[in-house]
């Protein structure tokens, strides 16, 4: 079997794929798909996430209404996971992972080399859209650490020079990366 | 007929080009007329040579490695297709690597030689065998049968797995009971979970089927973490090809027997792990972790008794079941039956994954497998078990891989992950960064560990800081000591392991 294609989409809709526009029927598509299923809210804000590339706010009270849950509920969800995000986000999402592993492999100046050359600190978008800078703590891939991951794609060894070589790409690229 | 080659398809060596090297080897093959089928395998976990390009002849299979995509046009010229050996990094029969050889593997057999999503692949090395034979048999002789073969979940707290079947099996049945597998791998420097759910899907899933037969449940979820977007796509394609094929759903291989599994992804929360909170999780809400009792074996998803285990726990299971609980046990030392996955990671020339029996010493790990520093300078610590458990000094190397050994020295085997530091680390700043990330990863509930953590960087920040560091030093051993005493659960109960252990083991890097 050939897997490369199937391992190259992302098992749902691309983040750099997003718009950040998004509409009320939007979103009750999403809600409506998923909430008959037991515990629905995760995967509800999952799916609304990957489609808009965040939560809005407007979302909540949406969500809210159709698990019968009040909007406090629901923004006390949002809030407490480190993935979910209520504002939008560039174009790469670039996760840096600051445990342990990568940390005894230089990880902590790979850190402050990539918030300098983007100019932005963990949770910050670049001016131009481009990326935003998350943290991580693992990505699995210990054994070739420094990693990082750009949407879904996740790079091993990493290094400064190796990384500035990465953004230039990604920056010059105008189809999406994969 | 066409040239096999193997190119495997694991997060690390995708992480290391695998995807380009594959096409490159595609598009030199079609330049040369040469007739090959490219076939993604999993991953062997020798991770220092991915991607491992292997080739299959009619000796077995032959590896080159570490190919970066730039090697692809030098190794066609050097004899790729042909398997030649004058090549750099030729590396024989990969068979007889001895880093693959000297293993023992039991869970991890498949591991890297199959295609993952083939059915055909998973069937002829023995896959779906011991479902076939749970089929079979009651549920009480299926419970039995892993209370035997001695196994301890491996997700960390190395509780008895056939004791907790039984509980949830013991409950009444005619209700809902569900399988729940903990995929949520957090720690640092484990990647075992992820290896087996991208290189044999139909392992875990066969092992969750078993478990559902013994004690009556006939739902199961994977909670996955958010942070392995491979592993997702895998797991989705394997369960519907063996719901397809009869493996899965309301009829399993025409038993009348039902079990149907779903996959949730996690959205980013390191105490999601524990397994009452991932269960507030999946139910939908903030992932606060539950007192106990009661446990969930007997109240646990939607107040249901519920199976919560490991990945890899599961994992063991099929090959219990068609090898009898007696072969497992044979394998491992005193009360830690069977084999640990090793993973080996960090600062280390040699990473990987290594399924030995429990027993082996840590110096044997790091020196034999691991081959040294990856920096090529002399170790200094080993943190084993992930983010909460201690640091280990060179005169702890010799300890012998075994949960009451490693217990013994206020250490833990947890997950099984060994993250390897060089003599240029900063034993103060790891301190530091195991109170910080408790700040950061607490669910909250309680004082010790919410606030606590937070004063323990503070305090941790002036002793570095050269103030008062004597008195500073005794407020930071009480603070542990209190979280250590009231903290509902490990995550606040267990940071404070990190942080004595250099207190007591390399006190001059946090006062320097
Ligand atoms: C803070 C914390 C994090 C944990 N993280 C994980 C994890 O990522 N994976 C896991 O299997 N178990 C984890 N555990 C252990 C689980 O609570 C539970 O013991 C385990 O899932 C039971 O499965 P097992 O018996 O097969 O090991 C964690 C525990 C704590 C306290
Ligand atoms: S110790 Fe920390 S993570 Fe555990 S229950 Fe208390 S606040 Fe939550
Ligand atoms: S510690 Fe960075 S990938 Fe695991």
């Amino acid at each position: 079997m050939h897997m490369a294609e199937q391992i190259n989409q992302p098992p749902v809709a691309s983040r750099g794929a997003a718009t950040g526009d998004w509409t009320p029927d939007m979103i009750r598509e999403e809600v409506v798909a998923l909430k008959h299923k037991p515990g629905a809210l995760l995967p509800i804000l999952h799916a609304v996430q990957n489609r808009v590339g965040y939560i809005p706010e407007g979302a909540v009270a949406i969500i809210a209404e159709a698990l019968q849950q009040t909007r406090a509920e629901v923004h006390g969800v949002i809030s407490f996971y480190h993935h979910f995000r209520t504002h939008p986000v560039g174009s790469k999402v670039i996760h840096v992972c600051r445990a342990e592993a990568c940390q005894a492999m230089g990880g902590r100046d790979l850190e402050a080399h990539i918030k300098s050359r983007l100019g932005v600190d963990y949770h910050g978008t670049t001016a131009d859209n481009e990326f935003t800078l998350e943290p991580v703590y693992c990505l699995g891939n210990c054994a070739c650490a420094p990693s990082i991951r750009v949407n879904d794609n996740i790079h091993g060894r990493m290094t400064p020079q190796k990384f500035d070589r990465l953004a230039d790409k990604l920056t010059t690229a105008t189809l999406e990366i994969r | 007929m066409a040239t096999k080659i193997y190119v495997p398809c694991d997060t690390t060596a995708l992480s290391m080009g695998a995807d380009e090297v594959a096409r490159l080897i595609e598009y030199h093959a079609g330049q040369k007329g040469v007739e090959i089928e490219i076939v993604r395998n999993g991953s062997r976990g020798l991770f220092w040579l991915e991607p491992l390009v292997e080739i299959e002849t009619a000796t077995g299979r032959i590896g080159y490695g570490p190919v970066e995509p730039d090697e692809v046009p030098g190794l066609v010229a050097a004899g790729l297709f042909d398997a030649r050996s004058d090549h750099p990094l030729y590396l024989g029969s990969v068979a007889d690597i001895p880093y693959l050889k000297r293993q023992q593997r039991l869970t991890f057999a498949r591991i890297g030689i199959t295609d993952p999503l083939s059915i055909a692949d998973y069937r002829a090395l023995g896959g779906f065998e011991g479902l076939g034979k749970a089929l079979a048999m009651t549920p009480q002789a299926i419970v039995d049968e892993v209370k035997t073969s001695g196994l301890r979940g491996r997700g960390g707290a190395a509780f008895p797995t056939g004791i907790k079947w039984q509980t949830v099996y013991d409950e009444p049945g005619q209700q809902q009971k569900y399988i729940v597998c903990n995929a949520d791998e957090g720690d640092s420097g484990t990647f075992a979970d992820r290896l087996a759910m991208e290189c044999d899907p139909y392992m875990l899933i066969e092992g969750m089927a078993i478990a559902g037969l013994a004690v009556g449940a006939t739902q199961g979820f994977i909670y996955l973490r958010s942070e392995y977007p491979v592993a997702h796509s895998i797991l989705e394609e394997a369960i519907s090809r063996a719901e397809s094929e009869g493996f899965l759903g309301a009829n399993i291989r025409g038993s009348g027997q039902a079990f149907h599994l779903e996959v949730r992804l996690a959205a980013g929360a390191y105490i999601c792990g524990e397994e009452t909170s991932l269960l507030e999780s999946l139910e939908g809400k903030r992932g606060l972790v539950r007192a106990k009792p009661p446990l969930p074996a007997i109240k646990g998803l939607f107040g249901q008794p519920t199976v919560v285990n490991n990945v890899l726990s599961f994992a063991a299971v099929p090959f219990i079941l068609d090898q009898g609980g007696q072969a497992y046990a044979d394998y491992g030392m005193g009360k830690s039956r069977g084999t640990l996955a090793i993973q080996l990671a960090g600062n280390i020339r040699q990473g990987g994954l290594i399924e030995l029996a429990f027993g082996v010493s840590l110096k044997e790990i790091l020196e034999d497998f691991g081959g040294g520093t990856f920096t090529g300078r002399p170790m200094k610590a080993v943190q084993v078990g992930g983010p909460l458990m201690a640091y280990m000094p060179h005169s702890q190397w010799d300890t012998p891989m075994d949960y009451e050994a490693f217990a013994k020295l206020g250490a833990g085997i947890g997950h099984g992950g060994v993250v390897v530091f060089d003599d240029t680390v900063d034993m103060g700043a790891q301190a530091r960064f195991a109170m910080e990330f408790c700040t950061v990863e607490s669910c909250g509930k309680c004082t010790p560990c919410r606030i606590g953590s937070v004063r323990g960087v503070e305090v941790i920040d002036r002793i570095r800081a050269g103030e008062n560091p004597d008195a500073n030093l005794v407020l930071l051993e009480e603070l542990c000591e209190t979280m250590v005493d009231g903290s509902l659960c490990a995550m606040g109960g267990m940071t404070p392991f990190p942080v004595q252990s250099v207190m007591k083991h390399f006190p001059e890097d946090l006062t320097a």
